[in-house]
């Protein structure tokens, strides 16, 4: 749908300093045409600072930015064909709903009436028709936001951004939007930039995720091989708060290598990791418990905390080699505090992870 | 030359991408308009200003193109005046540029150079040379001895047109984000307070130390400064009277401290007790904004002067006989604390309203007494705005000039002694600049004090969120205290501003004579109908014509300048901005006496020859108010989500579309007040403009002085109840005509900032 197109986004060894603060350091990616990609990281790591460089309300200190295939490092933001959408939707207050959609053409010299026609159109693909007289003021968190994107994508701009635009909506509301903004990005078939810090939400709309810490990439991929096959310590804590335990790798045979974690000896890919001590992922549906000792080499441990969430319990369980955090489905058979419990894993959910 | 072939990819990159940059059509018609008006200005307008009529008078065009209404190049090719030739070669420089695209290198070079060249060569020839001659030795040398008017219209133009050069150059090489509309606003507002703020206040400490003949002379310096009649002690020892720089000390600390005390007393009744009037008490802090200089000492002349009302009571009941005491200390102490109250008032509301009722309520749940909840959480949190307060006051009454110019008696002030030593007999120039200096420097290490000591403390409880309960009430002791401190007070206050009132309407109050009259404001305002028309025959209306005049050209610029100001510090980023807030603050602090005496050292002779004109008091109007438009724009932008900027930006608005769509329909609040303040204070300003007014261009507060002096009371006191009800109806106006923002019920994007 936009004029040329959706294009591709490329940071080449981008940095941002604030004075002495990076808040972006050497990072480069690509998000390829007509794909949603997520920037996903705690607050503070410079998810928004990238963004902003996109958008070109920052200008890079180092490196270059092109959006397809064009350098734009040094452009201003009203130089780029690209919009945004604030995590505060960022509505003129002082502007009609049609007036902020139109609002786009009308500064780059459209004429009155077709500024109009083109934010009529944006606004009945949103479903606000109707909404057009209002002020921002007189509609709800949920319209406020369609009316942003409606805005940011009147001029049909090459990439759209979104800043946590699920933030400022009720918990309710917040999976029917990331699913309209979804199905909005593939129909139209957008290239997306998308900033959250919410590791479920980044797996439920992307194509492909980019874990930020402290200023750099730790990680980037496809939401599955992010959280299957995390790359370092961080993400796979950040993504599924997963356990990160000490475990022995015994040895190697081609891609797959055995390694024991305390009494339980696992055949699991060795994903580059030499002998010796190493990290194991274990995401916390990947534990098995029971109340009787199977036949079978397992870690004993005592329940320490309990609770029920509905949905499954969540028990902290001490064992030797640490304490476990377990999410089980059973909720009809709780166990309760202080009983013994032996555990076995699963056969997904377990990953070495290179250190 | 080695940088030529990565200059020239660049370049190549550049060109490639130029068709989508509007920044670079933009910029290239901002120089061609730039150097047309340029080229204006130096060869065809009249470069000298061409006498009092101006230019739009036209009788310059009789005699064109003679010395006096010559162009520059003219004068620099046929009238002997070469001095003005580089400024034209200077200009000549950005011509190259029409040819070459704007991303060649040499472009924004180009117009760099020629801009600061021609600025700098238009300044020596506009300095080095003034109506007496040269003014410095080598351009004695170079040019003998010549002389040359100030500068006119097509200096001005030209001037303007480098500045704008210069600027577009600068964003051209890629400074503010190419952004001209960034780079020429800032360096307007750089080269105005430049010209009109930092090069007066220059030349005053610079008259400082030179003689009657502008040779340097620290020695002078050092003699009138450390004079006896400046910081003597006589008053200590006994006999003598001490010296005007403790005077005017002694006279600050006593006002602010009296004028703070009261004000407290004022907050805390009007917040935390359930007085029955206190609503009442809150008009009190729009009297100091309309309140005319010099009325509250005319007031305290007619009830306790020599022939006073109370004194004649005094004297028939309790046969206290007459005298003039009210003349120096004690009529000034009282003057400047009516005055001045108000202002602490408002002040200390704002702190105590601000001390967050949890804060209280938490002390007494943890079972502190309501006395004990006062002293250790209330007071506390109170004593930075307390000081903000007496800092306050302390300035205030060093800058007061109307009430010891009537009341001061041989109680001497430096304010007024600036003032006599520029009009008095004793024309001394010298004196005058070096009082202006001790002034200036009490009142910048007051607001240093204030800076070092309160840092940021002064606001801390005001979080912005919604702080639900109910503030302690008063310990019983320090409410009677506030009731009978304050009480009276305001009593007091009501009957000065009663006296205002009734004042012009009888015959003589000062003597008692309280018998009906239209007499003084006939004479003031009085209009007959003529054959011709109306003829607006009172003595006050030229003067009250100038001054609404002046104050609704003023009050407009002001608020640009103040709020473009305001909106560069607080949305761009660049280097020196700290500096260019505290340049655009300083005026603020510097004391209106100094500014005139200021404005008449640097703007009395050439270049920059307008003493004497309409064109002096407004400028003086826009520079000393703007800080106040600074401020009342950067409380409401801290107000206003910065993503609505970045979202018009990321729709394809430029800065200034920005400015206009958005931010400024969003600051109206901030525009009121701005255009109130400026207008009125236009109105009610004497210290400044007093030094500035002219037979023709009189002021209404220069005229009620000069009644003052005259004796003519009644008058004085007419005309400023004139002024006051005048001040209202603008207040009302402009806030009429301006509006209200339209942001319905919620305002939901405008909030303190985003997470
Ligand atoms: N304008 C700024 N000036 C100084 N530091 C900034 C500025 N903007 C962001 N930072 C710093 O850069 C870092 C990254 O910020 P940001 O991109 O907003 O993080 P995120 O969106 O991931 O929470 C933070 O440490 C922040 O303090
Ligand atoms: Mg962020």
């Amino acid at each position: 749908m936009p004029k040329s197109g959706p294009s591709s986004v490329e940071f080449s060894a981008v940095t941002k300093r604030y004075g002495t603060v990076t808040a972006v350091d050497a990072v480069s990616f690509t998000i390829e045409p007509g794909t949603l990609v997520t920037l996903l990281g705690p607050s503070g790591c410079g998810k928004t600072t990238t963004l902003r460089l996109i958008a070109g309300l920052e200008i890079a200190s180092e490196g270059t930015i092109s959006i397809g295939g064009r350098d734009v490092t040094r452009l201003s933001a009203a130089d780029r064909s690209v919009s945004m959408v604030f995590q505060s939707y960022a509505l003129f207050p002082h502007m009609s709903v049609l007036d902020n959609v139109a609002y786009g053409p009308t500064v780059s010299g459209r004429r009155k009436a077709d500024a109009r026609a083109m934010a009529h159109e944006k606004l009945d693909l949103l479903g606000l028709k109707g909404f057009e007289g209002r002020m921002p003021s007189e509609l709800s968190g949920g319209q406020q936001q369609r009316v942003a994107v409606a805005r940011a994508l009147v001029l049909e701009p090459e990439v759209l951004l979104f800043d946590e635009p699920l933030s400022n909506l009720d918990a309710k509301l917040r999976r029917r939007v990331r699913e309209d903004i979804r199905e909005l990005q593939q129909r139209l078939n957008l290239t997306v930039g998308y900033v959250t810090h919410d590791q479920q939400e980044a797996l439920a709309v992307s194509d492909r995720i980019i874990v930020m810490s402290n200023a750099r990439i730790a990680q980037s991929g496809p939401p599955r091989e992010l959280y299957e096959a995390p790359a370092n310590p961080f993400v796979a804590d950040f993504i599924g708060d997963a356990n990160l335990l000490d475990a022995e790798l015994l040895s190697v045979e081609g891609a797959r290598a055995q390694v024991r974690f305390g009494p339980v000896v696992l055949d699991l890919p060795h994903r580059g990791a030499g002998t010796g001590g190493i990290k194991l992922s274990i995401r916390p549906e990947a534990f098995l418990l029971s109340a009787t000792r199977p036949n079978r080499p397992c870690i004993a441990g005592t329940i320490a905390k309990a609770a029920y969430l509905g949905a499954h319990m969540e028990y902290s369980v001490t064992t030797e080699g640490g304490e476990l955090f377990v999410v089980d489905r059973d909720v009809m058979r709780p166990i309760a505090v202080g009983s013994t419990v032996w555990i076995d894993l699963a056969d997904h959910g377990v990953t070495v992870v290179p250190v | 030359m080695p940088c030529s072939s990565a200059g020239a990819a660049r370049f190549a990159r550049r060109l490639a991408e130029r068709n989508r940059t509007g920044g670079a059509r933009a910029i290239k018609r901002n120089v061609a308009i730039c150097l047309a008006a340029g080229w204006l200005g130096y060869a065809v307008l009249p470069w000298y200003g061409v006498g009092r009529d101006g230019i739009l008078a036209l009788a310059w065009l009789a005699t064109y193109p003679d010395a006096a209404s010559a162009p520059a190049l003219v004068q620099a090719l046929a009238h002997g005046r070469a001095w003005l030739l580089p400024i034209g070669l200077a200009l000549a420089l950005p011509l190259a540029t029409l040819t070459l695209p704007r991303e060649h290198p040499a472009f924004g070079r180009l117009l760099v150079a020629g801009g600061a060249l021609g600025l700098i060569f238009a300044a020596i020839a506009g300095f080095g040379i003034i109506n007496s001659g040269p003014r410095w030795g080598w351009v004695a040398a170079m040019f003998g001895d010549a002389r040359q008017p100030g500068f006119g219209v097509g200096a001005v133009i030209t001037v303007g047109a480098l500045v704008m050069l210069f600027a577009n150059g600068i964003a051209a090489r890629g400074n503010f984000r190419g952004d001209a509309f960034i780079a020429g606003s800032l360096t307007v507002i750089v080269a105005l307070i430049a010209m009109f703020v930092a090069f007066p206040v220059a030349g005053v400490l610079l008259s400082a130390v030179q003689d009657a003949d502008g040779n340097f002379t620290i020695q002078r310096f050092v003699e009138r400064i450390l004079a006896d009649n400046v910081w003597g002690l006589g008053c200590i020892a006994g006999g003598t009277s001490c010296g005007v720089a403790w005077n005017t000390i002694f006279l600050g600390i006593l006002a602010a401290v009296f004028s703070t005390a009261l004000g407290l007393a004022f907050a805390l009744i009007a917040t935390r007790t359930t007085f029955r009037w206190k609503k009442g008490l809150r008009v009190l802090t729009i009297l100091p904004i309309i309140t005319p200089p010099f009325v509250i000492s005319l007031a305290l002349i007619i009830l306790f002067g020599r022939t006073g009302i109370v004194t004649g009571w005094l004297g028939v009941l309790f046969d206290i006989p007459r005298s003039r005491w009210l003349y120096g200390l004690p009529g000034v102490l009282i003057a400047q604390v009516l005055s001045f109250t108000p202002v602490a008032f408002m002040v200390l509301i704002g702190v105590v309203e601000g001390i967050s009722p949890s804060l209280e309520e938490a002390s007494q749940t943890l079972g502190a007494k309501a006395a004990k909840t006062f002293r250790t959480v209330t007071w506390p949190l109170m004593r930075p705005g307390i000081a903000s307060a007496l800092l306050l006051g302390f300035v205030e009454s060093l800058a007061d000039f109307g009430n010891p110019l009537v009341l001061g008696g041989n109680y001497e002030v430096l304010s007024t002694q600036i003032y006599f030593a520029i009009v008095g007999a004793a024309y001394d120039p010298g004196r005058a600049a070096m009082l202006a200096v001790v002034l200036l420097f009490f009142t910048l290490g007051a607001f240093w004090v204030q800076n070092r000591w309160l840092g940021e403390t002064s606001y801390v409880t005001v979080t912005g969120k919604g702080d639900a309960g109910l503030t302690a009430a008063l310990p019983r002791g320090v409410r009677w205290l506030c009731y009978a401190t304050a009480l009276p007070w305001a009593v007091f206050t009501l009957t000065i501003y009663g006296i205002i009132l009734v004042g012009g309407f009888v015959h003589d109050m000062g003597r008692g004579d309280m018998t009906f009259t239209w007499r003084h404001y006939l004479t003031a305002f009085q209009v007959e109908q003529t054959g011709h028309g109306l003829f607006f025959s009172g003595s006050a209306w030229q003067s009250f014509f100038t001054t609404i005049q002046v104050s609704a050209i003023a009050a407009p610029l002001t608020a640009a300048i103040g709020l473009l100001t305001a909106w560069l510090l607080a949305r761009q980023r660049f280097a020196g901005r700290r500096a260019f807030e505290f340049a655009t603050m300083m005026s603020f602090a510097i004391p209106g006496t100094v500014i005139g005496v200021a404005y008449i050292v640097a703007f009395n002779v050439p270049p920059i020859e307008i003493t004497g004109t309409g064109m002096i008091l407004v400028i003086c109007f826009v520079f000393r108010n703007m800080p106040v438009g600074t401020r009342a724009g950067l409380a409401a932008l801290a107000q206003i989500d910065k993503s609505l900027d970045e979202a018009s930006l990321t729709l394809g608005g430029r800065s200034a579309t920005t400015l206009f769509r958005v931010v400024l329909p969003l600051l109206r609040p901030a525009i009121v007040a701005t255009l109130v303040f400026s207008f009125v204070h236009a109105m009610t300003a004497v210290s400044a403009i007093i030094f500035l007014v002219s037979a023709r261009y009189n002021m209404a507060t220069a005229y009620i002085g000069s009644r003052v002096e005259a004796g003519e009371y009644a008058l004085a006191i007419a005309y400023s109840s004139v002024l006051i009800v005048v001040m209202l109806l603008s207040i009302l106006l402009i806030q009429f005509a301006v509006g209200q923002r339209k942001l319905g019920r919620r305002a939901p994007a405008v909030s303190l900032g985003t997470a």
